[in-house]
């Protein structure tokens, strides 16, 4: 599904602020695999999911989904294969558009954008539809502007939106660290109802070690900008906090020193 | 008062041929985010093509059809130029601007200036047209305020049209957030660069009508053309702001922000006496006053807002 193949990437490379945030990273995920990323800060976790992404073009190594070769294609064209939710709420809708343009928009992902109609009345009827699903009373606002909404409707309109053309990778990058608990809670709620329901294939960084631990079936733990720790399988079904910090300090040698990790 | 009065038409047919470059610079400022300057030239650009291209014998309709041609190849080289180039879009608009002073005055056989005679041309708009339909000699679908309405009725037709379609959209959504816009897959470079094509595509029919109406392109015609449209879009929001919401009236609200300057512009004149050399200190004045509102209401006048909202989901 996923092939990541030694992927490297150093930010302002020959000056003073040099920073190296991928080392020859490897990923192989498996169709339908739901991986969370843990890690420090610095670690590298938005850097590996900005790298498939495309946000900018690894400097070695290769990515390929579904056997199509991405490295050097432009974010916009590798959208065809990719959902994306930000951790900034405002990131991931338009906030002076309507919420049934912001989805007809994210409808027509990966497709050539014409001179047709920007949303038919059919359209209208299934975006009510999967709106409906949230449970947020959006489907009664259809025309309403994004803006007005809050940050927690804002990530699970975007959840939605990034599900809506179902894409081959699902990116979620904390995009729940900005909600408050409750809303947080919900809205990963309907991310493991989301991914369940289409069978998606979906990486997801997440700060909380017991939302790490509670989603999905493998986690992979980053350190120093590499792979430090990945686990999967039965091995992952019985993980505890205690035996996850006790495997960081045996990969990194050194206690896991992000308060934000450990009081969460 | 007379005086006033009888400049009066006058003024609300200059506002509406102005309005549609107006309409053109609000698709670049609001609905890009990009404050662009190529329009000082690209206004111009309009008025040569159109000018010479009338005096060369050519049809009035496709002298209006390739000075919009040619506005839009100015907007595409500022567009490419920020796009491809990586140069920041006012600093690309100012590079084309600069360039195009050269371009329009080769364009104009390297004069100044060239004057159309409306005795020797039909015209669609002509200040002339204003007397000659009065008195019953040239038929009343001439009347420069009836012409360039209809003309702007269909500019905001078409727009309206474009910008509700899945390519529109995706420009509006280019413009409202760029990251959003690239997660969904839309190729947001290529859609600035249609945006500023389209833009100054209009800005530079407006020139050629200004042309025809003065009859006379000049190099300076364009100079301060964006301050103008500014302060039309501007008037425009504060004025319409309250009432027009839907994206038609948005532009309709522009086109009568145009008109407003220049009534305002006029009565200025008309009862000040004021020397008209001193009319683009009073527009700059006027439009930095506007722009500067908003931003002093947010500072010294906004309630507490709770940050985020996050809490009501």
């Amino acid at each position: 599904m996923l092939e990541i193949r030694n992927i490297s990437k150093t930010f302002n490379a020959g000056t003073i602020n040099e920073k190296c945030a991928l080392r020859d990273v490897s990923l192989t995920l498996n169709d339908g695999d739901f991986v969370t990323v843990i890690g420090g800060n610095g670690a590298g976790k938005s850097t590996l999911l900005n790298a498939i992404a495309g946000t900018w073009l690894v400097d070695e190594g290769s990515i390929e989904i579904d056997g199509i070769n991405i490295t050097k294609l432009p974010e916009h064209k590798r959208a065809r294969y990719i959902g994306r939710v930000f951790q900034d709420p405002m990131m991931g809708t338009a906030a002076t558009m309507q919420i049934e343009e912001n989805l007809a928009l994210a409808k027509r992902r990966g497709k050539k954008r014409t001179l047709k109609v920007g949303i038919t009345p059919a359209e209208r009827e299934e975006y009510k539809k999967v709106l409906k699903t949230l449970d947020l009373g959006l489907e009664d606002r259809l025309t309403a502007k994004v803006g007005l909404l809050s940050g927690g409707q804002r990530q699970a309109l975007t959840l939605l939106m990034a599900a809506l053309q179902k894409p081959k990778l699902l990116l979620l990058d904390e995009h729940t660290a900005a909600l408050d608990p409750k809303t947080a809670a919900k809205v990963l709620a309907t991310t493991e109802k989301i991914v369940t329901r289409d069978h998606l294939t979906t990486v997801m960084i997440t700060h909380n070690m017991r939302d790490a631990i509670a989603h999905g079936n493998r986690l992979i733990m980053m350190y120093e900008g590499q792979i430090v720790v990945d686990i999967s399988g039965e091995e992952k079904k019985n993980l505890t906090v205690e035996y996850l910090l006790q495997l960081f300090e045996k990969a990194s040698g050194q206690a896991l020193a992000s308060d934000r990790m450990l009081l969460s | 008062m007379t005086s006033f009065l009888n400049a009066l038409p006058g003024a609300l047919s200059q506002g509406l041929i102005w309005g549609i470059m107006a309409i053109g610079l609000y698709i670049t400022y609001r609905l890009l985010d990009i404050a662009d300057l190529t329009v000082d030239g690209s206004f111009c650009t309009g008025g040569a093509v159109c000018v010479m291209l009338i005096l060369g014998g050519c049809n009035v309709w496709v002298a209006l059809l390739v000075a919009l041609l040619a506005g839009m190849v100015a907007g595409l080289v500022t567009g490419v130029l920020h796009t491809a180039c990586g140069i920041p879009a006012i600093l690309a608009g100012i590079l084309t601007q600069l360039a195009l002073w050269s371009g329009n005055l080769a364009i104009m056989g390297m004069r100044a200036n060239q004057s159309l005679n409306v005795n020797k041309y039909q015209l669609l708009v002509s200040m002339r047209y204003l007397s000659d339909v009065a008195k019953g000699k040239q038929p009343f679908y001439l009347y420069p305020i009836f012409t360039v309405a209809m003309a702007t009725i269909i500019i905001i037709a078409i727009l309206y049209w474009f910008f509700g379609t899945e390519l529109g959209s995706s420009l509006r959504a280019t413009g409202a957030n760029q990251n959003m816009a690239r997660a969904q897959g839309i190729n947001t470079s290529m859609n600035k660069v249609l945006g500023l094509m389209i833009s100054n595509g209009l800005v530079a029919l407006s020139g050629a009508l200004l042309t025809q109406y003065q009859g006379f392109a000049d190099i300076n015609m364009g100079r301060g053309a964006i301050v103008i449209g500014l302060a039309a879009v501007i008037i425009g929001e504060v004025v319409f702001g309250k009432l027009f919401k839907n994206f038609a009236l948005k532009l309709l609200a522009v086109s009568i922000g145009a008109m407003i300057y220049y009534v305002v512009i006029q009565a200025v004149i008309s009862f000040s006496g004021i020397n008209s050399n001193y009319l683009k200190l009073l527009s700059a004045v006027i439009v930095a006053l506007f722009l500067s509102v908003p931003y002093w209401k947010n500072k010294w006048f906004a309630k507490p807002v709770k940050k985020g909202g996050a809490h009501h989901a």
